[in-house]
């Protein structure tokens, strides 16, 4: 294949790619970090505790975390022709991209969440803080640099997992290394595609750490 | 100002239950500084923290600025508490905010509107001497300063009462006495009552009118710090004037406020005995100079001397 006839793959799929990876992102932090957050609440000693809740809660995020994601896609197929319509295309991706994702995030939002300090906890309710205003103003914020490093390590398996999504013709950068790549031996497709995928996630790693940092203030 | 009466407090861990604190009374009046003054595990910092009821109390009531606080439900809680400053041992701000954001963040709670916000978060800074740091973040104070934004936030809701949970035990020595002196400023400008918990007989001696000795959840000796000095056997007198272990016979003198008086030298002459000293100590305590005098005394009108020390308004113990 000549660069010319590369080009226009390269960059559709590329395209294709951040597609994916944007919308499951949004879908994830939208799903994740409640779900965090609740895991974190109803534990005990928390603001809401509830035990049932929390094992449950716990439950399904371990559920979705042990199923191998090319596993989980397959299954959630009728889940995702309820929502999107379809079972193929980039849009179809989004709903196993988000479910598989959105556990993992969750288990890094509470993570962070229980990192921050008690006493902090503590001085807002003797401030006389609601627990909304503790989770919105006290939780949230102070967990913030951990809350983003979690986020930048999910956009990163997103865009690997995204790989995988191309399998139900998803499309994307993995779907091009696959059918050019792999099953028509275009080798230097294949390798120009690897090294488009580590520029994206090493952009993807940098900002995430450069927003971190900014937000770290000891 | 505020009235603990028959307070408990008990943990239950696995079907395990411990004590933490057991039938208290507490009373701080309005204005003054009261220091509870006890070891780690003492439960002072579980009696504190049921004061504004951090700690919802097993049994007992806690009456705050003539408010219940015990009979509350949540929402009515959440107000009185916002007339309850509280600063903390490890300073408890938070990193996300600035110095003023931090001073801000109970204004905020209460819904005191933003221009409001800004001049009283001026107000209080100067009020606590760090005026120039209202954009810095904790993270870029020292220990000594990031207290001293913890008092501002206290103060912030313009709080009748202050609870102080080991504010300098944090610190060193040279900051614990700047903090002190601020709570002392605070507590008389602002006519302040602070209850502050501690393990340094340092903070008693320093800035408190008024003291309880706490041991394994129970108070052992609590009143003004005069009275404390002058009731026999006081725990907070000992501590407050070590002196060397006594043998049978000596006396132990514990004086308040009569240090002006050369009354050894007295005693000696009018009575024709023979007085050594073997130890003693002098402190200014509560604003009066105390201290305390082993001596040993040997004569034969000794025990006219004893008494007639004692007429002084001396505390007098012999040991036996």
């Amino acid at each position: 294949m000549t660069w010319d006839e590369m080009a226009p793959l390269l960059w559709e799929n590329t395209w294709q790619t951040a597609q994916m990876v944007l919308w499951s992102t949004l879908f994830t932090a939208l799903l994740g970090l409640p779900l965090g957050v609740a895991l974190i609440v109803t534990d005990r000693g928390g603001l809401f505790p509830s035990w049932t809740l929390n094992r449950v809660l716990a439950l399904v995020v371990n559920i979705g975390r042990s199923l191998p994601f090319i596993i989980l896609m397959i299954a959630v197929i009728p889940f995702t022709r309820m929502i999107v319509g379809t079972t193929i295309g980039t849009a179809a991706t989004v709903v196993p991209l988000t479910l598989g994702a959105a556990p993992f995030f969750a288990r890094l939002v509470e993570t962070s969440l229980r990192e921050v300090g008690a006493d902090k906890v503590q001085a807002a309710h003797a401030m006389g803080a609601s627990r909304t205003t503790i989770i919105g103003k006290v939780l949230l914020p102070e967990a913030m640099p951990g809350l983003v490093a979690g986020l930048t390590v999910t956009v990163v398996a997103l865009i690997s997992y995204s790989a995988m999504a191309g399998a139900i013709g998803g499309g994307g950068l993995g779907d091009l290394a696959i059918r050019y790549g792999y099953q028509r031996f275009e080798t230097t497709l294949m390798v120009i595609t690897v090294v488009v995928l580590v520029v994206i996630v090493q952009l993807v790693q940098t900002l995430g750490d450069t927003v971190a940092r900014r937000l770290q203030r000891g | 100002m505020i009235d603990v009466l028959g307070l408990r407090k008990v943990y239950r861990d696995r079907g395990r239950e411990v004590t933490a604190v057991e039938r208290v009374d507490l009373h701080v009046r309005e204005g003054e500084i009261f220091g509870v003054l006890g070891q780690s595990g003492a439960g002072k910092s579980t009696l504190l923290r049921c004061v504004n009821l951090l700690e919802r109390p097993t049994e007992g009531t806690v009456t705050v600025a003539g408010q219940e606080l015990t009979a509350l439900g949540e929402a009515q809680l959440r107000r009185a508490r916002q007339r309850i400053g509280m600063v903390h041992q490890h300073f408890a701000l938070l990193s996300s905010r600035t110095v003023a954001g931090n001073v801000a963040f109970p204004l905020e709670v209460m819904g005191t509107g933003r221009a409001e916000r800004a001049r009283r978060v001026t107000e209080l800074l100067e009020l606590v001497g760090l005026a120039d740091k209202a954009k810095a973040h904790p993270a870029q104070l020292s220990g000594g300063q990031k207290q001293r934004v913890g008092i501002a936030r206290a103060l912030a809701g313009n709080p009748a009462v202050l609870l102080s949970d080991e504010a300098t035990s944090a610190l060193d020595p040279g900051t614990t006495q700047s903090i002190l002196a601020l709570l002392k400023r605070l507590n008389q400008e602002l006519g302040l009552t602070i209850l502050l918990i501690t393990h340094e007989m340092n903070v008693v001696k320093s800035i408190c009118d008024s003291a309880a000795i706490m041991r394994d959840g129970r108070i052992e000796e609590s009143g003004t710090i005069p009275e404390l000095l002058a009731k026999p056997g006081s725990r907070l007198a000992a501590e407050l004037f070590p002196l060397p272990p006594a043998e049978p016979g000596d006396i132990t003198i514990t004086f308040t406020g009569q240090a002006d008086e050369p009354v050894v030298s007295q005693v000696a002459r009018t009575f024709d005995v023979d007085i050594n000293i073997l130890g003693g100590a002098l402190e200014k305590v509560a604003g009066l100079s105390a201290g305390r005098l082993r001596l040993r005394l040997s004569g034969t009108q000794r025990a006219a001397a004893l008494t007639h020390l004692a007429e002084r308004g001396l505390l007098v113990e012999e040991s036996r």
